[in-house]
């Protein structure tokens, strides 16, 4: 069998806030492997926006070791960090964080630009991947001519159109309304099952959580297993 | 990223506030134009000046008598009559000297049949056409055999051709000056007024000898000009001339000399230097607002930066490196500077086209005025747009997609 997709041994997090050190994440062990997807529920404050940086590599751990699909995250520097968010992880947001007055294709090319993909290839890969999301007729829509289900699947579509081998989902459905979280929820799945997308989803949404395939709890900075 | 992708995100990025990139172009517009224009008025006036250097004869000293003291009575510069031909021939032969053109003034009142006119008389040599560029357009100049004849024969200036003769010829005519009638065998081209503002066109040139004989009764000079073979010969044989007059008039080591030399040379250099300042200040006035704009970049790239922290967090999280980040920003900045560069240089030109035909002022667009403004103008867009440029790619990723 392969590398797991990731692999954290330790991990520790502090940062200061008020001139106050804080010790955010507190000895975490997390395995991903490929086609996983994981839930990691926990309340306001439990350290998961923490967890979220580090693991999509904006930024870095201060004790244990962090692998991404076999390589040493733990002591790179800011390029590198950047090639490897670039190649390798897909985010998507709870507030979507399209770049505003850039269309939709636009925004789904932006990644490849800075793969250095030819403009001809960005576009055909942007089209093809908006299409699948069911988009195929708001390509050149304005974000916010979209409404919030449309813009978070453009959102998806970005975080796509490289083929990362990791899905980073940052409470995705926290804006939206249960018709349309239940939409995006089945996108996220169906990727899941029929591509063996390797999705890690952040939530404190119990029912958003259940779609998953396994759940952990994080608390105080630490990491259980959901029951 | 590609060159052409960086280039289109600024080009992007600036259409999206088209407005406000246009204002901050503006202020490079604004000084890359007054550079052009200011530079091209100096230049002007620069082109002027030499123009009118040269219409004197820039290569020539002047040697003049010196000054009379009669009882403890100095009585100024030209009042001793101690030049004469002789010594103007002595001076041909030193090494770098061109032309030698002794002269001697007086005035007349000239008549010509019903009519006269009261004017200056020259006597000169046939090197005078070259020592002073002054042609004749009618007709011929004095030559040597005349001088050596002292033939009654003259050359009209045009003020003294026109109030004698109207339209007329004047070629073949006789007039009268003192008693003494000469035929017209020329004419001078138009001169115009000398830079000490007297008409020079105003004069009639006959042979040197028969002036001192015919009209003065003298056998000195008033003045010898000397024309050298370059400006910066000129300084040498000025010192060799008067080694030669000393010798030639007997002048020991601890005597005033008799005579006195002006070197326009000199002159010449005093005043394009001082055209030369005038252009440089004209210029740097005009740089500053070319500074003000660069710093009206900075001001507004600032803001930009700030403004889009959260789409440089989103670009930094979807794999942006710092260094792409630094080009977008310096890219909008140099193309801001380079379009405000390229439209001031057009306005710049136009500027000075037409405040040479409105206000007669003499403009010469200088090429390189544009080459250094444009250059210049970029050079404000990268060292403007380098600060913002860099805060925008030092800044955290994560710091910058939470900022709202």
């Amino acid at each position: 069998m392969s590398s797991p997709i990731i692999e954290i041994k330790g991990m520790h997090k502090y940062y200061a806030m008020d001139g106050v050190q804080v010790h955010a994440l507190r000895g975490i062990d997390l395995i991903v492997n490929e086609a996983d997807f994981l839930a990691i529920m926990g309340p306001s404050g439990s350290g998961k926006s923490t967890l979220m940086n580090i693991l999509g590599c904006l930024d870095i751990l201060d004790e244990g070791s962090y692998f991404l699909n076999g390589q040493d995250v733990t002591h790179m520097d800011s390029d590198d960090l950047a090639i490897l968010r670039n190649r390798e992880i897909g985010f998507v947001f709870q507030s979507f964080n399209l770049l505003s007055r850039t269309s939709a294709i636009e925004n789904v090319e932006t990644p490849l630009i800075y793969a250095g993909v030819s403009r001809k290839e960005r576009v055909e890969r942007a089209e093809e991947i908006l299409q699948r999301m069911g988009l195929g007729d708001r390509l050149h829509h304005m974000p916010n001519q979209l409404s919030g289900g449309q813009q978070q699947r453009v959102a998806i579509a970005r975080a796509l159109v490289t083929e990362p081998t990791l899905l980073l989902a940052d409470e995705p459905t926290g804006n939206m309304d249960t018709a349309t979280s239940q939409e995006i929820m089945d996108i996220l799945c169906r990727l899941n099952e029929d591509e063996g997308l390797t999705i890690l989803l952040i939530t404190h949404e119990p029912e958003i959580a259940e779609r998953a395939k396994r759940r952990h709890i994080l608390r105080d900075g630490r990491l259980e297993k959901a029951i | 990223m590609s060159w052409l992708s960086a280039v289109m995100l600024a080009l992007n990025a600036l259409w999206r506030s088209r407005i406000r990139a246009m204002l901050t172009a503006l202020g490079v517009v604004i000084g890359v134009a007054s550079v052009i224009a200011m530079v091209s008025v100096g230049a002007g006036a620069q082109k002027r000046i030499a123009a009118q250097l040269a219409s004197m004869g820039t290569n020539s000293l002047v040697v003049r008598p010196g000054s009379m003291t009669r009882g403890g009575v100095r009585t100024g510069a030209g009042t001793k009559s101690t030049l004469s031909r002789a010594d103007a021939d002595a001076i041909r032969d030193l090494p770098g000297v061109v032309a030698v053109a002794p002269s001697i003034r007086t005035s007349a009142q000239v008549r010509y049949r019903g009519t006269n006119w009261g004017t200056a008389v020259e006597g000169v040599t046939p090197d005078f056409t070259q020592v002073r560029s002054w042609p004749v357009v009618e007709g011929e100049f004095l030559t040597e055999q005349q001088v050596n004849g002292a033939a009654h024969v003259c050359v009209l200036g045009q003020t003294v051709a026109h109030e004698l003769f109207g339209i007329a010829s004047p070629v073949g005519e006789t007039i009268v000056m003192k008693g003494v009638a000469c035929r017209i065998i020329g004419v001078l081209k138009e001169k115009g007024a000398s830079a000490w503002g007297s008409d020079q066109d105003d004069s009639v040139f006959l042979p040197l000898t028969t002036v001192q004989r015919k009209l003065m009764g003298v056998t000195h000079v008033d003045r010898i000009e000397v024309e050298t073979s370059s400006r910066e010969v000129s300084f040498e044989v000025m010192k060799e001339l008067k080694r030669l007059l000393s010798k030639r008039h007997r002048i020991a080591k601890d005597q005033p000399e008799d005579f006195r030399m002006y070197n326009r040379a000199e002159l010449a250099q005093t005043s394009e230097e001082s055209a030369r300042v005038f252009t440089w200040l004209l210029g740097s006035i005009a740089s500053v607002s070319l500074l003000v704009g660069g710093i009206g970049i900075m001001n507004i790239m600032l803001v930009s930066v700030t403004e889009r922290t959260h789409e440089i967090g989103i670009r930094m999280a979807l794999g942006a490196r710092r260094r792409d980040i630094l080009w977008q920003f310096l890219l909008e900045a140099i193309v801001l500077s380079g379009a405000g560069g390229i439209i001031g240089i057009i306005l710049g030109i136009g500027g000075a086209i037409a405040l040479s035909k409105f206000s007669q002022f003499p403009v010469s667009i200088t090429p390189w005025s544009v080459v250094v403004a444009f250059l210049f103008a970029a050079l404000v867009g990268i060292f403007f747009g380098l600060h913002p440029a860099r805060k925008a790619s030092h800044l955290q990723p994560i710091e910058a997609l939470r900022y709202e």
